[in-house]
């Protein structure tokens, strides 16, 4: 292994199949032997030369067939109306909203990467960043999805929107659904923009090196006339962080907006101001445990060892791990507030969540957000793969079921006993929600299939930093 | 816009000095013009003359934000419908007083049980939309029934039977008479001798006069009456105690305490409206008034009326004799053998001190399924108690010769029987599905050669018989009947038969005339015309049809004495409380005996007590429950001197710990599609011996669950925290009327961030108050609701889901414990809240407030986020989740109340207060330039509630009802600390416990 230089001291560990610094840590960001062309070759590669189709097949058959479920139950929801589902009266919102707050957090995720990371000057970020922003755009899709189609009528949705009627009619500003309009769409656009402006030099390299006219054409047309002169980049750079100062703001506003859904109204279990940060680190951790989960395979079936290094996984297993620990810190605080208050609304709800009709869900819950997570302390399920990848999907299941008891839960035990009621899902609620995952994977195989899932000309700057040592 | 300032007056002398100090040519036009006024200057400013209104402040903000609107490209999506072309016609002539768009109400009167109930029914453009109660009928006092509000979908029920029916083939009226003629040939000779008519309990004088007219024609028919909910042993009990049939009406307006034996007299009864105002009236308590009725009640299964109890017992209904025995006992019946008093050492003396200490102004009284002896015995107590003539009297029976229905009927099966009927009328009632099972009078029936069943629909009756002839429903029919005090009603029809109904008048007419025919109305007339009551005819007959009451027929009191000897003699022989299980049988509190099976809204009425809705069950108390370990939904078989049936179980507190009830009317075989395959046959296990309760049941667990669709699950407030329904004692309101006000801390409406007078309501300002200690739980509101407002039905599997649609709904609350617990109505519309909770989360202004205090509902701006229900800590919003209107269903077409909309999938709905009641006396008023009376609006709700607890009216107008009640020191809010500002608030409702009794040895 060759000697690296670096700001830190690092050695070889005999244990060990990378490179760890003197606290044993894994160092590398980027693989050592790795270089400008090695980088192009391997990255751009993946869309032009499509390696392991049969994975690629395979997966994307599975995916594809649960999208088309998806859209068979939604043309049924369509015509019969949300009475499909298992909601009623008092729990009007079930699996809908719970999934639309669910991949709203995991689309949380890449914006974080991208743009906070970006502007702490987190570098690990580096090889990651294309593919979360790609994974955010897919969990906004999908979370969009699930405002409008839990409408009682889904075709007068743009009534939410501000637009010009004859009867002078506006949406009710006041209404927190109106804000999660504005501050969803504005994310996704923003996220769009972000993410359209990283992938523009990377479509230039693929469009060079394509040996088809079409696909000549189409990275051609994608790139929009990408020379990779001084002033592109330059006016890129220059963009891509001014983008990256806008977006970071939405990271944190999308979800404290998503979460004034629940926290403006007056509902035990709903009606809290710790709403917002706990929220939002919700959504930062189920967005890092998604993309362990997405990132761990393709790592290892495309290759990518070398340039998502075990540091980078390492370092989001960390961050999982904190945002698992406010998360946590979360639920005390609810559990304190509703018995500090006093309120027998409150103290009852919080009774209900934990030994009420859904106590096992909570429990469960407890178990997968925040027990598993605790394996992060460990060093060697934060590097190991496999491990990390389990104690990822965990949190997402946590982080699903979180949502489902807020939502609920909260709903089903309110102020007067004699409306409580159970829900319970039905087939739809299910078929829904596996079938948003399945358009969620749809895109995502069709991403990395067509598209360089890594930032070619950022992990080539980190080739170049790592070559002057500023690693 | 604006109105103009005053004009200034113009100074002539100025404008004199400013024309002489003009120079050069100079025109002027007015001189206003000259004095340059401001009404001048602002002429000229205007394009337009003051009165064309404008926008006057340039660029609102609305419309700049609607210019700048960032989604302009948006507009075409709001894509124009073609709206279909249709073609109104007017009338060429106009039918007199009818006017389109607005209602005409007809009094006429509906029977149930035989007995009349004055309506009142209103009719839009010919078609009769809504049945309420006739406030001038001694028996409703414009309270209605469930069975009333319900009646009017019977009335377009599609599956009613709609032909004549001769051995399973259609048949025609044509036919029917040549039969009828036939008939008549074969029975002259031998004076009806093959020729017997089976009823229901009659009162109807013109049917009575038309039995009367054939039985001399026939003089060996014989006309049967039978009502499978029937008052044998109130019959049999007077007949005990007086030695004659009469009938005992109470005034329970007068009387201090009442002692109830299993009397279910505020929901059974048939005089139920009538009392239920009574009683309630001896309990409304106020600022001033602190006297109320006390109400003790021994029951085997809660009933309504057992709900309302100050103290109750839950004993079985076999043992409820002993404790007759016992009161009477220490009253000093001289029984022998003496009753055992010990069990019940606890509460009885102080009962009957109360009792003796309120002579003449008490009153008990025994239910139908009580045998005849604890009738008489409560005879002889009203009579010992010198209740009688004060709070109870006697009359004779309303009813056409009263007698023993059982005992008639069994008459009438032994004669079929022996082979001696040859033709059988049968009117109503269904009794081949509602007979004694031991009587097995549908396989009787196939013995008669010709049985004819006149009823409204094709059920189990019909299909035993030979012919069946379509009833015309009340609606659509002339008919009289007498009320429970013998007030004679009359009955017209608002509509021509939908099917071709024809009425028991008819009928009964065809077989002594049939050229010309003489319909109903012809028959009824004549009859009153042949009573010659009146001296002008015509004049009182028109008044009598208008106000469908005959005015002053009361029955007069009768004078009669209780035959001690006798009841010694019946009681001689004490009954042994028989071991085991005993169970009883009651009809139906929503479908009564099973005529109202195919009625929708009755089959999702929830239950009075349960919240069941849509099933009949096993009910069970929960002691028994656990001694069998069964739980709510298993389904276990019943077994009754060996008859075996099968029904789930439903725990219910309260119920006696032996007692097994089942409710009668479910499990009907031939029936609409709504009413088909739903609960099971409680009747067959009953036998004319176990009529109303039989002993010795047996009960099995079988395999498997079901499940029953309750609309309330949760009946414990679960937190004594939990503010939302607050009650108290007579005694605590005594020391301190401002009790109710204590129990919780509220904020105080002036610490608040924002302005609180922001919106002031000076115009009108609607509210409701709602007494909880009057209401007794009928759901009568809830129907009334129901037809008022439109309000679909949504079947058992969706009720199951949580997705009724009721917008008032009754709250049933469980105190104290599991096996006799207190029991707690909360009738809960939307609250209208001043800060509604439910406005500030709806994204599109599909609910908002008025400028009257009003919470609206916009149907056709709501696009079903349901953020709105979310929010309302009531859960008073309803949603469509599915298609519940039936738009398909063309006889539903003229059910539904032209003024309000018919809510389609995917939208909010919610109690409005009527608001198309308040915006027709709006119109009313504003025409007659006024401002609206207090009680010109009555609510739905309002006017169906038998008990007067529900007031609706105008806080801002001076001496309103609704204010008055709202200023009263029993008045709160619920979940008033959430600073909702509720309009409608609730009067907390007190209980009257006798202080002697301790609290857990009668509850």
């Amino acid at each position: 292994m060759e000697t690296i230089q670096g700001s830190e001291p690092r050695m070889p560990d005999p244990d060990k199949p990378y490179p760890v610094t003197v606290l044993g840590y894994p160092a590398e960001m980027i693989g050592p032997t790795t270089t400008y062309e090695k980088v192009s070759e391997q990255i751009a590669g993946i869309p032009l030369k499509h390696p392991h189709p049969r994975f690629w097949f395979i997966g994307f058959t599975i995916a594809f067939s649960l999208f088309l479920m998806l859209c068979g139950a939604v043309s049924y929801l369509v015509y019969k109306g949300v009475g499909i589902w298992g909601i009623n009266i008092p729990v009007a919102w079930g699996f809908a909203i719970t999934n639309f707050v669910w991949w709203i957090g995991i689309g949380h995720a890449g914006t974080f990467i991208s743009a906070i990371l970006l502007l702490l000057h987190q570098k690990w970020r580096t090889t990651i960043n294309r593919f979360t922003e790609a994974m955010t755009l897919f969990a906004v899709m999908c979370a969009g999805l699930f405002p409008l189609l839990h409408l009682g009528r889904p075709w007068v949705f743009f009534w939410l929107l501000p637009y010009p009627d004859t009867m002078a009619l506006w949406p009710q500003f006041r209404s927190p659904l109106i804000w999660d309009v504005f501050a969803v769409s504005t994310y996704f656009l923003v996220s769009l923009m972000f993410w359209y402006l990283g992938v523009m030099p990377d479509l230039a390299t693929v469009r060079d090196k394509a040996k088809t006219k079409w696909k000549k054409i189409i990275y051609g047309i994608g790139s929009m006339g990408w020379r990779g002169s001084a002033v592109h980049w330059q006016r890129h750079q220059t963009a891509y962080l001014l983008l990256g100062g806008l977006a970071t703001p939405l990271v944190l506003s999308v979800h404290s907006v998503v979460s004034f859904d629940f926290s403006v109204a007056q509902l035990p279990g709903w009606h809290s101001t710790l709403f917002p940060p706990y929220f939002v680190a919700g959504a930062i951790y189920s967005g890092f445990a998604m993309v362990l989960n997405l990132l761990i395979p393709i790592r290892r079936i495309y290759g990518l060892q070398n340039l998502i290094t075990v540091r980078t996984l390492n370092n989001m297993a960390c961050v999982t791990l904190a945002t698992c620990w406010m998360v946590c810190y979360g639920y005390i605080m609810e559990a304190f507030m509703a018995w500090y208050s006093g309120d027998p609304f409150e103290k009852h709800m919080m009774w209900d969540r934990a030994f009420g009709q859904y106590g096992w869900v909570f429990w469960v819950l407890m178990t997968f957000n925040c027990i598993i997570p605790q394996l992060l302390w460990s060093r060697r399920v934060r590097t190991h793969d496999i491990a990390l990848f389990f104690v990822a999907l965990s949190a997402n299941i946590g982080m699903w079921i979180e949502r489902f008891v807020i939502v609920v839960q909260s709903l089903h035990n309110d102020f007067v006993p004699s409306s409580w009621k159970m829900f319970y899902p039905t087939k739809w609620d299910w078929i829904i929600l596996f079938g948003s995952i399945g358009l969620f994977l749809t895109l995502q195989f069709l991403f990395i299939r067509y598209v360089p899932m890594i930032s070619i000309s950022e992990s080539r700057e980190l080739i170049a930093q790592r070559k002057e040592g500023q690693l | 816009m604006k109105t103009p300032p005053p004009a200034p007056p113009i100074d002539l002398a100025a404008i004199r000095a400013r024309l002489e100090g003009a120079r050069g040519q100079q025109y002027w036009r007015s001189l206003d013009e000259i004095s340059e006024t401001a009404e001048f200057q602002e002429m000229l400013h205007r394009e337009f003359p003051n009165g064309a209104s404008e926008w006057d402040d340039g660029v609102s903000r609305r419309s700049f934000l609607k210019m700048a609107a960032a989604s302009l490209a948006l507009a075409g999506l709001t894509a124009c419908t073609k709206q279909p072309v249709r073609k109104i016609l007017p009338y060429v002539k106009q039918p007199e007083e009818l006017v389109p768009g607005e209602p005409l109400f007809y009094a006429t009167s509906m029977l149930l049980g035989g007995y009349a109930t004055g309506v009142l029914a209103t009719s839009r453009e010919g078609h009769p939309i809504k049945v309420d109660g006739n406030p001038e009928h001694p028996a409703s006092l414009g309270a209605s029934s469930i069975w009333m509000q319900a009646s009017i979908l019977d009335l377009y029920d599609p599956d009613r039977s709609q032909a004549f029916v001769h051995n399973g083939e259609i048949s025609s009226w044509a036919d029917f008479i040549s039969e009828l003629n036939q008939l008549v040939r074969e029975e002259e000779p031998r004076r009806g001798a093959g020729l017997r008519f089976l009823t229901e309990t009659v009162t109807s004088p013109t049917l009575a006069g038309q039995f009367e007219a054939l039985l001399k024609k026939f003089p060996q028919a014989k006309v049967h009456q039978f009502d499978s909910i029937s008052r044998d042993n109130i019959r049999e009990g007077a007949r005990q105690a007086f030695g004659e049939l009469v009938e005992t009406q109470y005034r329970f307006d007068k009387a201090a305490v009442i002692l109830s034996l299993e009397s279910d007299f505020l929901y059974t009864h048939p005089n139920r409206l009538r009392y239920t105002r009574d009683f309630t009236d001896g309990r409304r308590v106020s600022a001033g008034k602190s006297e109320m009725n006390r109400l003790y009640v021994v029951e085997s299964t809660p009933t309504v009326t057992g709900t309302m109890a100050d103290h109750r017992l839950a004993l079985g209904s076999g043992e409820i004799e002993s404790v007759a025995r016992a009161i009477a006992q220490q009253l000093g019946a001289g029984l022998n053998p003496g009753a055992e008093t010990s069990q019940f050492a606890d509460w009885l003396p102080a009962l009957v001190q109360d009792l003796e200490k309120n002579r003449g102004r008490s009153v008990v009284l025994a239910g139908e399924g009580q045998p005849p002896a604890v009738h008489a015995l409560c005879h002889w107590l009203n009579d010992k108690l010198g209740n009688a003539g004060k709070t109870v009297f006697y009359t004779e029976s309303a009813e056409f010769h009263p007698s023993n229905q059982l005992e008639s009927l069994r008459e009438l099966k032994d004669e079929i029987e022996s082979g001696a009927v040859e033709t059988l009328f049968i009117f109503g009632g269904n009794p081949a599905y509602s007979a004694p099972v031991d009587f097995d009078l549908g396989a009787a029936l196939a013995k008669v050669r010709r049985s004819i069943y006149v009823g409204t629909d094709l059920d189990e009756t019909a299909a035993a018989c030979t012919w069946h002839v379509p009833q015309a429903h009340y609606l659509e029919a002339w008919g009289d009947g007498k009320s429970f005090d013998g007030t004679i009603s009359l009955q017209q029809p608002l509509i021509e038969p939908l099917y071709g109904g024809k009425s028991a008048h008819e009928i009964l007419g065809a077989i002594f005339q049939q050229q010309p025919m003489r319909d109903d109305y012809e028959v009824v007339r004549e009859h009153w015309q042949a009573e010659k009551k009146w001296p002008d005819f015509e004049k009182d007959w028109r008044r009598a049809v208008h106000d469908g009451v005959i005015a002053n027929t009361a029955l007069p009191e009768k004078q009669v004495s209780v035959k001690m000897e006798a009841i010694t003699e019946a009681l001689a022989t004490e009954k042994k409380n028989a071991e085991g299980i005993e169970v009883v049988f009651r009809p139906d509190p929503s479908i009564w005996d099973g005529r109202f099976a195919n009625n929708g809204w009755l089959q999702e009425c929830a239950r009075p007590v349960s919240k069941l809705t849509w099933d009949n069950a096993v009910i069970l108390s929960p002691v028994l429950a656990q001694r069998n370990q069964l739980a709510t939904n298993d389904v276990v078989e019943l077994e009754l001197n060996g008859r075996k049936i099968r029904g789930p179980v439903l725990i219910q507190p309260g119920q006696a710990e032996n007692t097994v009830t089942l409710h009668l009317g479910y499990g009907r075989e031939r029936v609409g599609r709504v009413g088909r395959g739903v609960g099971f046959n409680a009747g067959l296990l009953r036998e004319a011996k176990s009529f109303w309760r039989g002993s010795g049941l047996k009960m099995t667990k079988l395999a498997g669950s079901y499940s029953l669709a309750a609309t309330q699950t949760h009946h414990n407030l679960h937190n004594p925290e939990r503010q939302i329904y607050r009650e108290g004692d007579l005694g605590q309101f005594r020391d301190d009327p401002q009790f109710i006000k204590k129990t919780i801390e509220s904020p105080p409406k002036e610490q608040t961030l924002y302005n609180t007078d922001e919106f002031k309501y000076e115009g009108y300002k609607w509210g409701m108050s709602i007494d909880l200690t009057s209401c007794i739980g009928c759901n009568a509101c809830l129907l009334a609701c129901n037809a008022e407002n439109n309000i679909p039905v949504v079947g058992k599997e969706q009720v199951r889901k949580g997705r009724e649609m009721y917008w008032i709904r009754i709250d049933t609350y469980y105190k104290g414990p599991l096996d006799n617990p207190e029991f707690s109505h909360m009738p809960v519309p939307c609250m209208q809240c001043e800060h509604a909770p439910c406005e500030l989360v709806c994204p599109v202004e599909a609910t908002v407030h008025d400028h009257e205090g009003l919470n609206l509902q916009i149907y056709n701006r709501c696009v079903g986020t349901r953020f709105c229900s979310n929010n309302c800590p009531y859960k008073v919003r309803r949603f469509n989740f599915l298609w519940y209107a039936d738009y398909k269903t063309p006889s539903f077409k003229p059910m539904y109340n032209p003024d309000v909309t018919v809510r389609w999938r995917g939208v909010m709905e919610k109690c409005t207060y009527c608001i198309q009641r308040i915006s027709r006396a709006r119109i009313t008023a504003e025409k007659e330039n006024r401002r609206i009376r207090d009680g010109e609006i009555q609510s739905a709700c309002q006017q169906a509630c038998p008990a007067n607890a529900i007031v609706f009216g105008d806080l801002n107008a001076p001496g309103s009802k609704v204010a008055a009640l709202k200023s009263q020191p029993l008045d709160y809010s619920m979940l008033g600390e959430l600073n909702t500002r509720p309009r409608t608030t609730y009067l907390a409702k007190l209980r009257n416990r006798n202080p002697e009794i301790k609290e857990g040895q009668m509850m």
